[in-house]
């Protein structure tokens, strides 16, 4: 239910509401879409990612120089969790041994261990949390696929590379849109139940930037279906897959060769430090939603820390795209339990409709994302003040949902959005009869470790699948692309890496690249308190957090929990 | 009630300020003051926990989060998941870290979508005595008794349809007095669902029959070594399906 205070606006809605309603009818656009001067004005002034200081060069290693998202060139530029010199017995002793180490038991890294076992190869699987707890759970839409006749694999590129830029990388969008259609037969074999017309084909719609329907779709919950799927499948090989659940990677190890030769894991449970020999790596962590980005809130599930890319960087891999963050133009702000929660775009598509406090349209509802998410920004700013704010610390603008019935008939939200009508109701607000507040949430990571289409990085036997990955979507990814990304990047992960781990010698495995990060932290001159990969994010008061940080010797970092039940008193190290 | 100042980061939508109403709530029977509006999660973080086990997604998708609460003056255990549960004025609550199932290991290419099939894998299922409980439990409101009951049957179809939205949090087997393992049942039934009793899409198998002849071979050749320019040019003529 809303509070009290907000009668007066959402009574503004209302009043607003069957003008509003009347041009929805009409067929004319409900408010003039931008032109080319406007969209690049509102972008720039308002789009976080052209703010002051949202990116700055990165100082050491592959990239230098080169301009990053600042919050990840920060989190490059940390400390390393462990001191290298207390890992040589372990390294000489590694605490396990694989020929196959997956890190990070999302859908990219389920599909892996999946593709694995089929060519062979066993595999470990080491995720932070539990398997699933991912991204991969979360999505509600849909995946791209080209399966209608209508359709074709070459018409989804184009489409692909007009909504990237053209900045994509061709040959990973070939393997993307071609493997597409497989990659649906193959999930259906295992057991995914789509929405299916009675003929037994595929149910397609629209997405955003799509020029044929060809989002394939689980009712509303496309993410749960999968992960669940390829879950279960996982846990069926006991015999084949070893997974590690609470056991996050760290660091990558190399061998003498430069080859990539496993990882080291923090288990949560015991605070350890356990080793990986493994013949090869593929890295599939996702993304980095929980960095909270220009303070944002975020659609991400709590490991979201980008952990992938700081590993692979300091062991020498290359990023791309890493100065592009993904904005969702309706995140929820109200109520506070689900702030950043995703509200799809569907809503929009469907007639939804942005407005200000006074009720008022001030944007086109379906401008692409980057813009729609500016314009939402610029009305909330000082500049207009014009948005509503939730006495909970947050501002957002009305998203008026009730008017969908009005165009499509009663029933139709109900019926459409089950998923999203379920969480509002918790809550006690009706989206068929009340509007949502909402604001742009950070949503995903666009770039990532570069890789080819066969998931080599340059490092060689280190592979990278998913959200982790970068090129496929070059600056800008489109809807229902990155769960195809992951199924068909994971699934060749897979393939290639076991493939090359059946011939590959390792020489003596070593973490001297971790070294020589510190060293160059040194010659850099950086002066930084913070450690990472961040593992998970705190969201502990500030109060609270400063008296947790008064253990003495410890290196105050975010996440400080984690760090601070270190006591070197009572554990023999060589401190 | 008392009341408190709560300052936030600044931008992005984020505003300082704003006086919330704090409650008692009583984690693992310890008293901590939160904030009126906050979930249990958020409750749980507020006192200064750092959540290692009981938090995924963090918006009712994963089921990581179970958890137990009694109110005051109310004799019931209560289930909830704590990332979309609001505290209340005296909630005493745990967080179930993990729970002890066995998931059966099968091979789905040997199984049929029937009652034998639930029978062989999950057998303790047919323990079921209609009690209810399971349902009464679900954080998610399904009628999970109604699909432990067709599992039964062997209406494998109407188990999937019923258990669609199960987030697997294991509420439901761990209140289960007959020891049934509900929502893995239920994915199961999913995947018998999705693998034999839906019909195949013959347009897909034509696509793939295209795709294996590498009928999109020159096209994509074509389409990879175009000028930047023309490619432009070609996605902004393209039709677009209405
Ligand atoms: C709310 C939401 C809705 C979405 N909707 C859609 C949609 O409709 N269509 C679409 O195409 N896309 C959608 N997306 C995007 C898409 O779901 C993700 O990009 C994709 O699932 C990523 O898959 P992944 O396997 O790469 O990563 P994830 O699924 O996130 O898996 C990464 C795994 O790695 C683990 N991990 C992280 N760090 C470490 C470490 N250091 N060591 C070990 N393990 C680690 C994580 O815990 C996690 O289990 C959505 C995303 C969200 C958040
Ligand atoms: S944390 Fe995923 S359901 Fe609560």
């Amino acid at each position: 239910m809303y509070p009290e205070y907000l009668t007066e606006s959402l009574n503004a809605v209302e009043r607003t509401r069957p003008a509003r309603l009347e041009k929805a009818l009409s067929g004319q656009p409900v408010f003039p879409p931008m032109n080319e001067k406007e969209r690049r004005d509102v972008l720039t002034k308002y789009h976080p990612d052209f703010a002051a200081g949202s990116k700055r060069p990165i100082r050491i290693g592959p990239n230098r120089g080169e301009e990053l998202t600042t919050e990840v060139a920060e989190m490059l530029e940390a400390h390393s969790m462990i001191e290298p010199k207390l890992m040589d017995i372990h390294l000489r002793e590694p605490d396990y041994e694989t020929d196959l180490l997956i890190i990070g038991g999302g859908g990219a890294g389920c599909w892996a261990a999946i593709q694995a076992a089929r060519n062979g190869v066993k595999s470990m699987v080491a995720t932070k949390l539990r398997m699933g707890d991912a991204n991969t759970m979360m999505s509600e839409g849909g995946m791209q696929a080209a399966v209608s006749r209508s359709d074709s694999p070459t018409r989804h590129y184009l489409d692909a590379m007009g909504g990237g830029h053209f900045e994509n990388v061709p040959e990973l969008v070939r393997v993307l849109t071609e493997d597409g259609p497989d990659v649906v037969r193959d999930l259906e074999n295992l057991g995914v139940v789509w929405d299916k017309m009675d003929n037994g084909d595929m149910q397609v719609l629209h997405g955003g930037g799509t020029s044929r329907k060809r989002m394939v779709s689980c009712r509303d919950l496309i993410g749960a279906t999968i992960m669940r799927t390829l879950m279960d499948e996982v846990k069926n090989h006991p015999d084949m897959i070893n997974t590690r659940e609470f056991e996050p990677a760290v660091e990558l190890i190399l061998d003498d060769k430069g080859q990539c030769a496993g990882a080291v894991l923090y288990s949560l449970d015991t605070e350890q430090f356990l080793t990986v020999k493994a013949k090869s790596v593929i890295i599939t962590t996702g993304g980095y939603g929980r960095l909270h980005i220009r303070g944002f809130a975020t659609t991400n599930h709590y490991g979201a820390t980008g952990d992938g890319l700081v590993m692979a960087y300091r062991a020498g891999a290359k990023l791309a795209f890493m100065d592009s963050v993904q904005y969702h133009p309706t995140g929820a702000v109200f109520p506070e339990q689900i702030a950043g929660f995703l509200v799809t775009e569907k809503i929009r598509g469907a007639g939804g409709q942005p407005l200000n406090k006074d009720g008022e349209l001030f944007v086109f509802p379906r401008e692409p994302r980057d813009i729609e998410s500016a314009a939402i920004i610029r009305e909330c700013s000082p500049d207009r003040d014009m948005g509503i704010d939730t006495f909970a610390g947050r501002m957002g603008v009305w998203l008026d949902s009730p008017i969908i019935d009005l165009i499509h008939g009663a029933g139709y939200t109900r019926h459409q959005f089950p998923g999203i009508c379920r969480q509002f109701d918790r809550f006690g607000i009706d989206i068929a009869k009340q509007p949502m507040l909402i604001y742009p949430s950070l949503h995903y990571q666009n770039g990532g470790i570069a890789i080819n289409e066969r998931c080599e990085t340059s490092i060689p036997g280190l592979y990278v699948a998913g959200e982790a990955s970068g090129g496929v979507h070059g600056r800008n990814r489109l809807m229902g692309n990155s769960v195809l990304d992951y199924n068909v990047f994971g699934r060749r992960a897979g393939q290639y890496a076991s493939e090359y781990s059946k011939s590959v010698t390792l020489g003596k495995i070593n973490v001297n690249h971790v070294t020589a990060h510190a060293e160059e932290l040194v010659r850099e001159g950086i002066d930084t308190d913070l450690v990472s990969p961040l593992i998970l994010p705190s969201y502990t008061p500030e109060d609270v957090k400063i008296q947790q940080m008064a253990r003495l010797g410890n290196i105050p970092a975010r996440h400080s929990m984690l760090r601070s039940r270190f006591s070197p008193g009572e554990r023999k190290t060589h401190l | 009630m008392q009341k408190t100042d709560h300052k936030s980061i600044h931008g992005s939508g984020k505003r300082q300020r704003v006086r919330t109403n704090m409650v008692n709530v009583f984690i693992m029977g310890k008293r901590h003051v939160v904030p009126e509006h906050a979930t249990i999660m958020r409750a749980i973080e507020h006192a200064g926990h750092q959540i290692i086990r009981g938090a995924g997604c963090r918006e009712g998708f994963c089921g990581a989060c179970g958890t137990l609460y009694r109110l005051p003056g109310d004799y019931k255990l209560h289930t909830g998941l704590a990332c979309t549960t609001l505290v209340q004025e005296g909630m005493v609550l745990a967080q179930i870290p993990y729970v002890p199932m066995q998931k059966a290991v099968y091979d789905l290419e040997k199984l049929t979508p029937d009652a034998g099939t639930i029978e062989k894998v999950y057998p303790v299922t047919f323990r079921c005595v209609a009690c209810g409980t399971c349902s009464k439990a679900c954080p998610q409101g399904l009628p999970v008794m109604d699909y432990i009951q067709a599992a039964m049957r062997g209406d494998i179809a109407t188990v999937a349809d019923i258990a669609f939205d199960c987030v697997a949090c294991g509420l439901c087997a761990l209140r289960c007095p007959a020891e049934i393992i509900q929502h893995e049942v239920g994915i199961l039934c999913k995947r018998l669902t999705g693998r034999y009793l839906r019909k195949e899409s013959r347009e897909l198998d034509e696509r793939l029959g295209e795709i294996r002849s590498r009928k999109f071979d020159a096209e994509y050749d074509e389409l990879m070594a175009m000028d930047k320019k023309v490619l432009t040019k070609l996605y902004y003529d393209r039709d677009i399906e209405p």
